[in-house]
């Protein structure tokens, strides 16, 4: 039985109003991400959600499109285009009373002249005399539109504005700055944790005191001295290696740090065992640790990942910001100053460079919470 | 034939020195114990000779083969460790085949090889589990049988049995005697309970404080300990030491006194002992008599009685520890009662300021 305790409850709560916290502007953004960009500009992205009451003004044709038919004048339209979602429930003729008629209703103008409307916003117009004015009659109608959504944003930003050709640049630098150092780490915790060799303590102390070093105070001095290395071998200044390396270095030591950490709550009697079965430090680490340490692996992944993938500094200052360079969160800086008023182009971006780091959470999440409490209980 | 040498080994931790010039001789075949208290170093000695701990000054050779700088895998043991060591992500198959594997051996001289192992242990049925889902004592068949299909030369066990139940630590002990007879091999097991020292082993070494303190048969230690150390450790319940003073030595045997109400000889002397020494008279609590004289008798109230079935226990009232007396099962002696205990002249023994038993 779970005790319910006032600690827990408010607990519970907490974690509630976090999770809400967190989810609404997501989700705001989300839906943002798909509506009409017209609509975008005047309305609030929750207004979309329900089906709404719009009062909308139109004016029929003119005298150019009057048919004679027997004894009437007659003027036939539509109001507006196809939308089936879109249904009309009253309309008036008077800016004073703009639901004045129901459906099927006659409304009779001054001038005699009468009028009818469907719900689809065709409308029949007659006359006993000729029509004679240049413009129609306004009609104020009310109509009931449901929510609508559109992935024309996508479309739009997706392979016009280039956020796409910047995804696959964030791929392409956040997957080898995520695996590189995640096998150079799993190497070098596994001699930090379990191989005696002279100067382990010192090493371990230096990484440790590397953890706190910030990352703005080293970028400039490593990328002078990646660019006189890169001269001597003609390799550009700036480039994808260059990232590869700056984000391995970067993340070399949390990553590192974390996995011996992790590897050090595995039983010593085990690794024992298995050199008294005969198994060399290499089999040791492929048959034994390896196996274990999947979901370390996998949370020290996630973290180094969600890392490279939000990155902007790293990726300002060793790429390049033309197209086949520039990174997600660097075209979104970018677009906010040219295209800082298009919200459409903003939230779609916004969601696109979201849609990786959630799908990377979700598919590995399991592994993460049991990365972070691996050791913490007897398994 | 695996003899076992260790020739004056010393082992360091930092500036503490745990094994002082430790020198053994395990025959071929034999079962030894290493047996004494936490901290004895006794696991380092297993280690050491594993070779998951170096050594500082010394030889240990197996074989007559020196394998002081010899990895664990080239020194043809296996060992057994107290919380099993199971690899747990594989299943009980790949834990007994791990080190075959790595020898690279057939398939079929693996799966040969673990069935035959699994059917000594009576763990054929779990082949296929995962360590997570067997008991204790599944858990250490495993981690024997993991032993057994290599085939070593010596077996090294880490108290083995100490995360067991009692019960399944008794039907164990069983089965690893049985074990040794079947497999003849040579084991060294170390534990720091004397009934499984006095129950498996051909051979006992107590170890006391990084020094072998006596070796020989369980029989030999209990009827024949060298020091005090090892009387007080063999044996249960632990042997009563009386504090008292020689008052008479002749050639062949010494006069002590026994807490003021008499005197007893006893059949052994010792060359250093002169009249007056303070000595220590040790005597099982199986070997005192109730309610006779002996040699020698005592008088005191008993102030806790234990009834096992099989005999029972009295604790008499004297000064330090309480005297504990065996007496047959269905006594009728109860808590208050002043009970005369008679003393065996043959069956004590004296222990010098030194602790060095009187022979």
């Amino acid at each position: 039985m779970k005790k319910f305790t006032y600690s827990s409850i408010l607990s519970q709560l907490l974690l509630l109003i976090f999770v809400i916290i967190w989810i609404i502007p997501t989700f705001g953004l989300f839906i943002s991400s798909l509506r009409d960009k017209d609509l975008l500009a005047i309305s609030g992205w929750w207004t979309s959600l329900t089906t709404t009451e719009v009062n909308e003004i139109y004016r029929m044709s003119g005298m150019a499109s009057q048919i004679q038919e027997e004894d009437y004048f007659i003027i036939k339209g539509k109001l507006f285009e196809n939308n089936p979602g879109k249904k009309i429930q009253s309309f008036g003729i008077t800016s004073k009373k703009i639901n004045e008629f129901k459906i099927g209703e006659v409304a009779i103008f001054k001038d005699e002249s009468k009028v009818t409307i469907d719900e689809n916003g065709n409308y029949l117009w007659k006359s006993l005399t000729e029509f004679t004015k240049k413009k129609g009659k306004r009609i104020f109608t009310t109509s009931l539109s449901p929510p609508s959504f559109t992935f024309d944003n996508y479309k739009e930003v997706l392979f016009k504005e280039g956020i796409g050709r910047a995804f696959i640049n964030t791929l392409a630098v956040a997957l080898p700055s995520t695996l590189i150092p995640l096998i150079i780490c799993s190497f070098f915790a596994y001699a930090l944790t379990w191989m005696k060799f002279f100067g382990r303590d010192t090493l371990l102390a230096i990484i440790i005191a590397s953890l706190v070093v910030p990352l703005q105070m080293s970028l400039i001095p490593i990328l002078t001295i990646y660019n006189d290395f890169g001269a001597l071998f003609g390799v550009a200044a700036k480039s994808y290696p260059g990232v590869w390396m700056a984000h391995t270095g970067f993340g070399l030591a949390s990553t590192t740090f974390l996995l011996r950490n992790f590897l050090k709550s595995l039983p010593n009697e085990m690794m024992e065992a298995a050199k008294v079965d005969g198994a060399s430090h290499y089999d040791i680490f492929l048959k034994i640790i390896l196996p274990l340490s999947i979901p370390a692996f996998a949370s020290i992944f996630i973290l180094q990942f969600l890392w490279c993938w939000n990155d902007l500094l790293v990726g300002l200052v060793f790429l390049d910001q033309v197209p086949s360079e520039i990174i997600l969160t660097a075209k979104l800086k970018e677009l906010l100053g040219s295209r800082g008023e298009n919200w459409e182009i903003l939230t779609t971006g916004a969601f696109v460079s979201m849609t990786i780091p959630l799908f990377i959470f979700f598919a590995l999440q399991r592994y993460f919470i049991r990365g972070l409490v691996a050791g913490s209980v007897k398994g | 034939m695996a003899d076992i040498n260790i020739n004056t080994v010393n082992k360091y931790y930092g500036d503490v020195h745990v094994i002082k010039d430790v020198s053994l001789d395990i025959k071929s075949q034999s079962f030894t114990v290493l047996v004494g208290p936490s901290g004895c170093g006794k696991s380092t000695m297993l280690r050491m000779i594993a070779g998951l701990e170096d050594i500082n000054s010394g030889t240990i050779s197996i074989d007559g083969q020196v394998v002081n700088d010899l990895p664990p895998k080239q020194r043809n043991i296996a060992m057994v460790f107290q919380s099993y060591a199971l690899y747990p992500h594989m299943t009980v198959f790949d834990n007994m085949a791990f080190g075959l594997k790595l020898e690279k051996r057939s398939k079929d001289e693996i799966n040969e090889r673990v069935q035959e192992a699994a059917r000594i242990l009576q763990i054929e049925d779990y082949l296929h589990r995962k360590p997570k889902q067997l008991s204790g004592g599944q858990r250490q068949r495993v981690a024997i049988g993991r032993a057994i299909t290599r085939k070593p030369k010596v077996f090294l066990f880490d108290e083995p049995l100490s995360n067991l139940d009692a019960a399944l630590r008794v039907q164990m002990r069983v089965e690893l005697a049985k074990l040794h007879d079947q497999l003849n091999a040579t084991m060294i097991y170390v534990t720091h309970d004397q009934t499984e020292a006095m129950t498996l082993a051909n051979d006992i070494v107590v170890l006391d404080e990084g020094i072998v303190s006596q070796k020989g048969s369980p029989m030999d230690l209990y009827n024949d300990p060298n020091n005090l150390f090892v009387g007080g450790f063999i044996g249960s319940p632990k042997m009563n030491f009386i504090s008292t003073k020689i008052t008479s030595k002749s050639n062949d045997k010494t006069e002590v006194d026994l807490m003021g109400s008499s005197k007893i000889s006893i059949p052994k002397t010792s060359a250093s002992a002169s009249e007056g020494d303070a000595v220590q008279l040790g005597i099982r609590p199986e070997h005192l008599i109730v309610n006779q004289d002996g040699d020698g008798s005592w008088e005191s109230k008993v102030f806790v009685v234990e009834k096992l079935g099989s005999g029972t226990f009295l604790y008499l009232e004297k000064e330090g520890e309480p005297l504990v007396v065996e007496t047959e099962g269905d006594s009728n002696i109860k808590v208050g009662d002043t009970v005369k205990v008679g003393f065996s002249a043959s069956r004590c023994h004296l222990f010098d300021s030194s602790q060095q038993a009187f022979k």
